[in-house]
């Protein structure tokens, strides 16, 4: 196999490995701007 | 009066060839109305630099001495130089944006990523048919269906090909009504696409929609800090468009601004279009392989929906995985069209839209990660 195929293949598996440890990180961080934020809507809601 | 045949007798065969190219993206732009922004310009634009001694270039003049044409410079300082015009698309685009029917169902973040698959997977059949790593780094990044992120990449890595890049993604972009059902078909069933997914949507506050791109700016530039430019700022234009007190500047930005710099984009490519370098037998390659690359995100889109599936109680319909490429909002309407053909009560607008927003984020994460590892292998 050359050089590049190689490369190729590490950079696949390191980038897709990259690409969902930031969209995982950015999920969790939106699951829990949505439970703090959701809170306080459900909060204000019975208030009403 | 022999000046007057100079450029006459000077006209090369390939030159030629490349004004028919032009006039063949001119008529796709206006008969055809496939992305006529960005077509049109590049068109003429290679008309414009594929005349003999263009003054639109770089000219060696006798007895003068060089001379700086319109069209180099435009590409020395808007592209060259700072990766400018493609970035400050990305506030456009980021206003065009409403995140919302992601945020509510943040589960529809996964299809993003599984949908950029195809631009590893293009990489590895460029480097096979004999591409360099960052050439075929560029090339594979067309399947980011993202044209500004093709061209920024394919210029910070120094490809020789950035030209049949950029035509190539902003051709597939257009085309992603015809190239998607085939792809789609070719990887799913009748009874998958005929899946019903209810949409019960979390309600989203104008607080987290305020938050969001600036916690995605943080995550993106600490986690991978290669892709920070290009997050950064498709984030600055969404916050802009969601902030609710700039809502001119977020009109302009939507349309005038895009406009603007989308023309300019579209012409200053042209630079990079010049025959001698253009008419090759690579140049169909590019072509060719950015439509695998927008066949094997969709197949990659639909392969994990369907993997998915084979865990969850309420299935997903793969169409929505497909939907994960970033041909934002066209990728959607083909799935929800689909959807509709397998069964005339089947609405996956909702879903496929929350997946195709998540792909614009994730192709340029992709576009960011690409861009801080390749280096690492040269």
């Amino acid at each position: 196999m050359n050089e590049d195929l190689i490369s190729a293949l590490k950079l696949t598996a390191m980038g897709m490995g990259a690409i969902f440890t930031v969209v995982l990180v950015i999920y969790f961080a939106v699951r829990l701007m949505l439970k703090f934020t959701g809170r306080k809507r459900q909060s204000a809601d019975k208030a009403q | 009066m022999d000046f007057l045949i100079n450029g006459i007798i000077l006209i090369t065969w390939k030159q030629m060839l490349m004004w028919i190219i032009g006039g063949i993206l001119i008529y796709l732009a206006i008969d055809r109305q496939l992305e006529p922004s960005l077509l049109l310009p590049m068109g003429f634009g290679a008309i414009l630099v594929n005349l003999p001694l263009s003054g639109a270039l770089d000219q060696n003049i006798q007895g003068i001495g060089q001379v700086t044409g319109i069209i180099d410079w435009l590409f020395k300082t808007g592209i060259e130089a700072s990766e400018a015009m493609p970035l400050l698309l990305f506030i456009g685009i980021g206003a065009m944006i409403d995140f919302g029917p992601l945020l509510s169902n943040p589960r529809l973040f996964l299809f993003g990523a599984a949908a950029q698959f195809g631009i590893f997977a293009t990489i590895i059949v460029a480097t096979l048919l004999g591409f360099d790593l960052k050439d075929a780094a560029s090339i594979g990044i067309i399947g980011a269906a993202d044209g500004p992120t093709s061209i920024l990449v394919s210029q910070v890595l120094k490809s020789q090909y950035i030209g049949p890049i950029a035509i190539a993604a902003y051709s597939y972009m257009a085309l992603v009504p015809i190239i998607q059902p085939f792809a789609i078909k070719l990887c799913t069933t009748e009874k998958e696409r005929r899946i019903r997914m209810k949409y019960n949507p979390e309600s989203v506050s104008r607080l987290t929609r305020i938050l969001f791109p600036v916690v995605v700016t943080i995550i993106a530039g600490l986690v991978a800090p290669a892709s920070i430019a290009l997050v950064g700022f498709l984030m600055f234009g969404n916050l802009i468009r969601e902030c609710g007190v700039l809502k001119s500047l977020s009109e302009t930005a939507q349309r005038d601004f895009v406009n603007l710099i989308t023309l300019l984009l579209g012409i200053t490519i042209a630079a990079t279009m010049k025959a001698e370098s253009f008419v090759t037998v690579r140049t169909i390659l590019i072509m060719c392989l950015g439509l695998l690359a927008f066949v094997l995100d969709t197949v990659a889109g639909a392969t994990f929906a369907r993997f998915l599936n084979l865990f969850l109680k309420k299935k997903i319909n793969p169409m929505v995985g497909a939907a994960g490429i970033s041909a934002f909002p066209m990728s959607s309407r083909v799935i929800q069209r689909l959807g509709l053909e397998a069964d005339p009560q089947n609405h996956l607008l909702m879903h496929a839209a929350g997946a195709n927003v998540s792909g614009q984020i994730a192709s340029v994460i992709a576009g960011g990660v690409i861009i801080g590892l390749v280096p690492g292998f040269l």
